[in-house]
C-alpha cells in the first residue's frame, strides 16, 4: 500500500503563487481613472484583450502582456437610456455606447453627446477616450467603478 | 438513452401575485400533477426554474423547499439559474435525468416574483444578469441592450430607424393581440387592438424601444411532469415528445461579434434541431423569447426560419401570425401573457403543449394541431441561451 505522508506546506504555498491574470480589473480601472484604456497583447496571435481576461480573446492563448490601448475607435451602437435602473436614476438621460478600438476589441462605456440630438449617425463616427464615468456603486456591487466616456473626433 | 416525453402540465395565472413564490409553483406542480394523473410519491426528482428569489422574497434555496411544501419526500430538488432562460435549462437537464434511466418521473418547472419587485428595483435585479465588472458602472438595462441591438439591426440591414420601428411594432401588435385572448395571460382582454403609433409613440424607454416594445415584470409558475416515452401512454392519450434540446452560453456585451447575430443562440438552436433531426422547415409554430419586439425579429432569423434582416419586413407582412408561414408567440408570448422569467420557459412548453392537444384558448390555437413545435428562451444579454423542439410524434 501507498505510504500517505501529505505535501510540503512550502509546496502547496509555490503552487498557490502562480499568477494566472496578467491584468485585474481593479488594475484596469486604475488604469481608467488615469485616463488610459489598459489591455493586453497576446504574444502567439498578436491580437489585443480589452477589457482583460486570463486568457487571449482571440485565441485563448495564455501568454499576455500588458499594453496601453490608443483609446481611439469607431461608434457601433448606442442607445439613450431614459428609465434607468436603481442608482442611476440622476445621470438619466446618459448613453452607453459599444466602441471597436483601433486596436481591435470592442469596449462599452458612455458617449459624450447630446442625448436630444444623438441620432443614428453618430454610428460608425471616430471617437477617443475622454474621461471616465463613476458609479458610486451600491450593496450589491459596492465601491466605486469606473467606465470609459468617449468623445466624437472632429 | 431514453426518449422522454411530457405527460401533464400546469400554468398560473400571470400577473401581480398575492401568492408566494412556493405556493405559485406548488398550485403549477399540482395542476400538472392532476394533469398527468400522477401523485407526490411518483416523483423523483424536481428541477425548477428561479432566477431572482434572494431578491423577490429573501429566498434562497427555493427547489428544496417546494418539494418540501408538496410533500415530495427528501428527493434531490434542485434550483436552476439562466436567467430569463432558467425554467428552460432547467427541463433540458430534467429531461436528460429521464433519458439517462436514473429517474422514471421528474417535475420540472419554473417560478418568479419579479413584478412585486417595483420597476426600480426589478430593472436593478434584472441588470444583474448584464456583465458587472464592464456592464455595471455603464448603467446598462436590458432595454438598453437590446436598443443598442435594433441600431445596429437598422445599420447592418440598411433599414431606415424609423421604417424598423414600425415593423418592429408588429411583433408588439401581434403579441399583445393573442395574449388579449389567452385568459392566463398578464393582458388578458387588454391592449388587443394596438395601432402601430400606439407602439411607437408611447414613453421611450431607451431609444428606439418604447414601453410598448418591452415585455411587462410579471409574477406567476409553470410546471411539467416528464416520464419515459414507453411510460407515456399509461398516463395519457396525448403525450408530447421531447425531440430535441440545446444550450448555448455567450459573453460580454463587447466580446460579441455581432449583436444581431448572437453565437449562443445560433449554436444552441442548431444543437437542438440536429438532435431532433428537424430543420425549420419542419417546424409549424414557435414559442420564443419577445423580450423586446427587436428580439423576435433576431431569434426568427437566428434559428433560421428566415434570411438575416428578412424577418422585420416578413413579420410586417403577417408571417409570423396565425395562416403565415410560421405562427410565433400564439400565447401572447412574453410581451402579452407576462414574463415572470424563472417561469417562461415552461411556460412556453406548456402553451406547445397545449397547441398540440388543440386546447390553446380560441384565436390563438392553430389549425391544424401543430405535429412539431420549438420553444427559445433567452437569459441576459445573450448570455444564456436555451431551445426545446417538441412533437406529437418521433419523426
Amino acid at each position: 500500500m501507498k505510504k500517505m505522508v501529505g505535501k510540503e506546506q512550502e509546496e502547496i504555498e509555490k503552487e498557490l503563487s502562480k499568477e494566472y491574470v496578467a491584468l485585474t480589473y481593479a488594475d484596469y480601472e486604475e488604469g481608467l481613472k488615469a485616463g488610459k484604456l489598459l489591455g493586453l497583447k497576446c504574444a502567439a496571435c498578436g491580437g489585443i484583450t480589452c477589457h482583460p481576461m486570463p486568457v487571449c480573446q482571440w485565441c485563448s492563448d495564455r501568454r499576455l502582456e500588458k499594453i496601453e490601448l490608443s483609446g481611439e475607435g469607431e461608434v457601433t451602437t448606442f442607445t439613450v437610456i431614459r428609465v434607468a435602473s436603481e442608482g442611476f436614476e440622476d445621470d438619466v438621460p446618459y448613453i452607453p455606447c459599444l466602441v471597436k478600438t483601433k486596436e481591435g476589441p470592442c469596449v462599452v462605456g458612455w458617449l459624450d453627446f447630446d442625448a436630444e440630438s444623438v441620432s443614428q449617425d453618430v454610428i460608425g463616427k471616430q471617437v477617443k477616450m475622454s474621461g471616465i464615468h463613476t458609479y458610486n456603486g451600491d450593496k450589491f456591487f459596492s465601491g466605486e467603478h469606473v467606465c470609459p466616456v468617449f468623445k466624437v473626433m472632429e | 438513452m431514453r426518449d422522454v416525453a411530457i405527460i401533464g402540465v400546469g400554468h398560473t395565472k400571470f400577473g401581480r401575485a398575492s401568492k408566494t413564490s412556493l405556493e405559485l409553483f406548488s398550485e403549477a406542480s399540482l395542476q400538472a400533477m392532476d394533469d398527468a394523473g400522477v401523485v407526490g410519491k411518483d416523483i423523483e426528482a424536481l428541477f425548477q426554474g428561479a432566477a431572482l428569489p434572494g431578491f423577490e422574497e429573501g429566498q434562497v434555496m427555493p427547489a428544496a423547499f417546494s418539494a418540501a411544501e408538496l410533500n415530495l419526500g427528501p428527493i434531490p430538488a434542485t434550483r436552476y439559474e439562466g436567467a430569463c432562460a432558467s425554467a428552460t435549462v432547467a427541463i433540458r437537464d430534467a429531461a436528460m435525468w429521464v433519458s439517462s434511466g436514473d429517474c422514471d418521473m421528474v417535475l420540472a418547472g419554473g417560478v418568479e416574483k419579479a413584478l412585486t419587485m417595483g420597476t426600480a428595483f426589478a430593472t436593478r435585479t434584472f441588470a444583474m444578469s448584464c456583465h458587472t465588472p464592464t456592464e455595471g458602472p455603464v448603467g446598462l438595462t436590458f432595454p438598453g441592450v437590446f436598443a443598442m441591438a435594433a441600431r445596429r439591426y437598422s445599420k447592418e440591414y440598411d433599414i431606415p430607424l424609423d421604417s424598423l420601428r414600425e415593423k418592429m411594432a408588429h411583433v408588439s401588435i401581434k403579441n399583445h393581440g393573442h395574449g388579449a385572448l389567452n385568459p392566463m395571460a398578464q393582458f388578458y382582454k387588454k391592449m388587443g387592438n394596438l395601432k402601430v403609433e400606439d407602439v411607437v409613440n408611447s414613453m421611450m424607454v431607451a431609444d428606439p424601444l418604447t414601453l410598448m416594445d418591452c415585455c411587462p415584470f410579471s409574477d406567476g409558475a409553470a410546471a411539467l411532469v416528464l416520464c419515459p416515452v414507453e411510460d407515456a401512454r399509461k398516463y395519457t392519450d396525448d403525450p408530447v415528445y421531447v425531440l430535441g434540446t440545446g444550450q448555448g452560453s455567450g459573453s460580454s456585451l463587447s466580446k460579441m461579434a455581432d449583436l444581431t447575430k448572437p453565437v449562443s443562440r445560433i449554436q444552441s438552436a442548431k444543437v437542438a434541431f440536429k438532435h431532433a433531426r428537424l430543420e425549420p422547415k419542419d417546424i409549424d409554430i414557435l414559442e420564443l423569447h419577445d423580450c423586446f419586439t427587436i428580439a423576435e425579429l433576431i431569434a426568427l432569423e437566428c434559428l433560421g426560419f428566415f434570411g438575416w434582416g428578412e424577418a422585420a419586413e416578413a413579420t410586417a407582412q403577417g408571417e409570423t401570425d396565425i395562416g403565415g408561414k410560421i405562427p410565433t408567440n400564439m400565447s401572447g408570448g412574453l410581451m402579452g401573457k407576462g414574463h415572470p422569467i424563472g417561469a417562461t420557459g415552461a411556460s412556453q412548453v406548456y402553451w406547445m403543449v397545449k397547441q398540440m392537444r388543440g386546447e390553446a384558448a380560441k384565436g390563438n390555437q392553430i389549425d391544424p394541431v401543430p405535429e412539431y413545435g420549438m420553444t427559445d428562451t433567452l437569459g441576459g444579454d445573450f448570455g444564456t441561451l436555451c431551445h426545446i423542439i417538441l412533437g406529437r410524434t418521433r419523426k
